[in-house]
């Protein structure tokens, strides 16, 4: 079985460390991951629970192929209930942590309770332990990952943090391991930093760590799955080497490229800060942003992007300890940092995207509100005096010096650290914050994609790009090309999305395989994994499932049909130029459908029939 | 007739040197011209021509051969890329 089917259960408070067995059963409904640290969570906390409060929990989990053979097989996620949304949060990230977490024999570590003072959970193979962290405490994520393999004599422990974005509580704040691998989103960060827990440093070395069902088969399958990858040419040459900041000119061109806090969808400086850009050589020094591209644990794509800034840049003039190579902006956090605030520098994004490996903060999250109180700035509400410096749209100096005072959480940081919706709210705006759910949209504009607006509205952790990426049909024709202002269709292709994306979320492989791979590529690696019969149909179940089971956390917290929406800007105010020109959400439309596919009720409600049909 | 051709990625090698950078050059050509046949003057094959916008508009493979330029128009083209 690919599972270690070993939990280990950190009760902060008391200080202890407990083993358990993995509950089978849910494995076999849930898979793994998400989907199983999902149904613990939803099991053990009250769903009203103060996202900050000792009695919610928080679970760091790997999935059946995580550390394993499998392609991108290096995959944990962090699950929780989310301080920015309220909702359920699962935050999934690479690098090479969560594989050696299971390679020293666990699933899954639950923590419950709060640490009186700072700790971090050291994991050496069957051995745990809290370890005092009041030398780490105020310490940013590189310092710590750098202090704990100094202090334990071991370079290759691997570490997950949180900086002091996650101490101050920033409510988007990131654990981040392996230096710029990131559970990003939703605020996971801030709950780590509300039990006091710094760290989690893990070694695993075991080779019997888990077993599988038919190895044979295994090597068949995931062999065979290495070639799908390497022949495709998204996966196989594309991501690797312009990574996912490719797409920048793809969705500038189509007019979904929200810009200024979605007053425009095509942006002047795209080019500036796209993929392209950053093969290009700088005039400056003569060298290109891009240093080499780079891989997660068992990743044959490796579209992560390594990038190194120009020396003479204004924000790093004088830190030569930004001058290395380090994580470069994706596509996310190229467009978050630049277009939602009209910032075209490229080196100024990778200077703040550095600040949010370095301090774990999302920087989705963290760009968009700067969008935000740039367009409160410009409307007179913000004013110079409360910011301490002029913030108009496009200016590279306000944005940088934002990054660093949520970094620090000082002056007008710990406003940013609130999210848009917080800040917009307090200013008496909040039709302004661009976010559903109370999380900022990422870098579609939910108008000129219909799909995709109806993704964000519909997603359980808030707004998303990663739930139901209708990006693919309506942008890059995978697998069917569907109009971007189309409706018909999007409905059930969304759901049959959604539901896929629950099961390769809850494998430990990444989503990024199904730009080549079908369920069926997915499936064989699975069925040879693990016991049992799982075939496409059942998998696609246990996807379903997993929605619900989301969804009813977000019934019971409090979340209704209402908060399945778009903001009005989306609604009422047309894209103004380019091909979606005068297009707005005809959310109105697709949503009684979606309802009507879920087999929910008109407010949005699994059907007694829905419930036992997938047993949730 | 005018327009402007823009090729991305790993297309930009089939433009002339000194426009790569920007990744565009504007061009004439004979009216009538359609987008297949710009695909084929300029050398791309046409395997690699993934997304092809005209104007931000998908023209799919089966209609690049019959899609007339305009003057003016800004044809597009990516190889297969993707992103999240």
């Amino acid at each position: 079985m690919a599972w270690t089917k070993n939990v280990l259960r950190v009760n902060l408070e008391a200080g202890t460390c407990t083993t358990e067995p993995l509950n089978m059963q849910w494995a076999q409904d849930y898979l793994g991951q998400r989907g199983l640290a999902t149904k613990y969570l939803v099991s053990e906390i009250d769903p009203k629970v103060d996202p900050f409060s000792p009695k919610n929990k928080l679970i760091f989990v790997t999935g059946p192929l995580t550390a394993t053979m499998a392609a991108t097989g290096g995959r944990y996620s962090v699950v929780t209930k989310g301080p920015l949304t309220g909702a359920i949060a699962c935050s999934n990230s690479g690098g090479y942590f969560g594989a050696e977490l299971k390679f020293a024999g666990w699933d899954m570590v639950i923590f419950e309770g709060a640490s009186p003072k700072p700790v971090y959970l050291l994991i050496n193979d069957g051995k745990a332990e809290l370890v005092d962290a009041a030398h780490l405490w105020g310490k940013t994520v590189w310092e710590t990952e750098e202090t704990i393999k100094t202090q334990h004599q071991d370079p290759q422990i691997r570490v997950a943090a949180i900086g002091r974005a996650g101490e101050n509580r920033v409510l988007y704040a990131a654990i981040v391991n392996d230096l710029h691998r990131a559970a990003g989103r939703s605020g996971v960060g801030a709950v780590m930093g509300s039990k006091n827990l710094k760290a989690v440093a893990v070694r695993g070395t075991r080779t019997d760590a888990y077993q599988m069902a038919n190895p044979e088969a295994f090597f068949a399958a995931t062999e065979a799955g290495k070639k799908v990858l390497a022949a495709n040419g998204v996966t196989g040459q594309g991501l690797p080497t312009y990574g996912t900041q490719v797409l920048m000119n793809v969705i500038n061109e189509l007019g979904a490229l929200p810009t200024r806090n979605h007053r425009d969808v095509q942006f002047e400086g795209a080019h500036d800060i796209s993929g392209e850009a950053m093969h290009e050589k700088r005039p400056t020094d003569g060298k290109a942003n891009l240093v080499t591209n780079g891989a997660c644990f068992g990743c044959t794509i490796a579209c992560g992007r390594i990038s190194r800034m120009d020396p003479g840049h204004f924000s790093v003039k004088d830190k030569p300890q930004y001058h290395g190579a380090s994580g470069g902006v994706e596509y996310e956090a190229a467009w978050a940092l630049g277009a939602a605030n009209g910032v075209n520098d490229l080196e100024a994004l990778t200077y703040a995207n550095f600040l949010c490996n370095e301090d774990g903060f999302d920087p989705i999250t963290f760009g968009a509100t700067v969008g935000a109180a740039m367009e409160l700035y410009e409307m007179g509400v913000l004013t110079e005096q409360e910011v301490g410096f002029k913030l108009p749209f496009g200016s590279t100096e306000a944005m940088v010096k934002l990054a660093e005072l949520t970094a620090k959480g000082e002056g007008f940081g710990k406003i940013m650290g609130l999210g848009s919706k917080r800040l917009c709210t307090k200013y008496g705006h909040p039709e302004l914050s661009m976010t559903v759910k109370s999380q900022e949209f990422p870098a579609y504009d939910g108008r000129a994609l219909q799909g995709m607006g109806l993704a964000y509205a519909t997603n359980n952790r808030g707004a998303c790009h990663l739930r139901g990426y209708m990006v693919s049909p309506e942008v890059l024709g995978i697998p069917v090309k569907m109009e971007p202002q189309a409706t018909e269709g999007k409905p059930a292709m969304l759901k049959a999305f959604q539901d896929l994306t629950a099961v390769v979320d809850s494998a430990g492989i990444c989503l990024f395989t199904t730009f080549a791979w079908g369920l069926s590529d997915i499936q064989s690696q699975i069925q040879a994994a693990c016991e049992g019969d799982w075939s496409e149909e059942r998998l696609l179940l246990v996807g379903e499932r997993i929605w619900n089971l989301e969804r009813e956390f977000n019934l019971a917290a409090g979340f209704t049909a209402k908060d399945d929406n778009l903001p009005p800007r989306l609604m009422k105010e047309p894209a103004k130029t380019g091909p979606q020109k005068g297009a707005v959400s005809k959310l109105d439309i697709m949503l009684p459908e979606y309802y009507q596919l879920r087999g929910w009720t008109k407010e949005g409600v699994p059907t007694a029939e829905t419930r036992s049909r997938l047993g949730v | 007739m005018r327009i402007t051709l823009k090729l991305f990625a790993s297309l930009a090698v089939h433009l002339p040197a000194q426009a790569r950078s920007r990744h565009r050059v504007e061009m004439d050509v004979e009216p009538g011209t359609t987008v297949a046949e710009v695909i084929r003057r300029q050398g791309i094959p046409p395997g690699q021509c993934a997304i092809v916008l005209v104007n931000g508009v998908w023209v799919a493979p089966p209609e690049r051969a019959a899609r007339v330029l305009a003057e003016g128009e800004i044809l597009a083209i990516w190889p297969p890329v993707a992103g999240g």
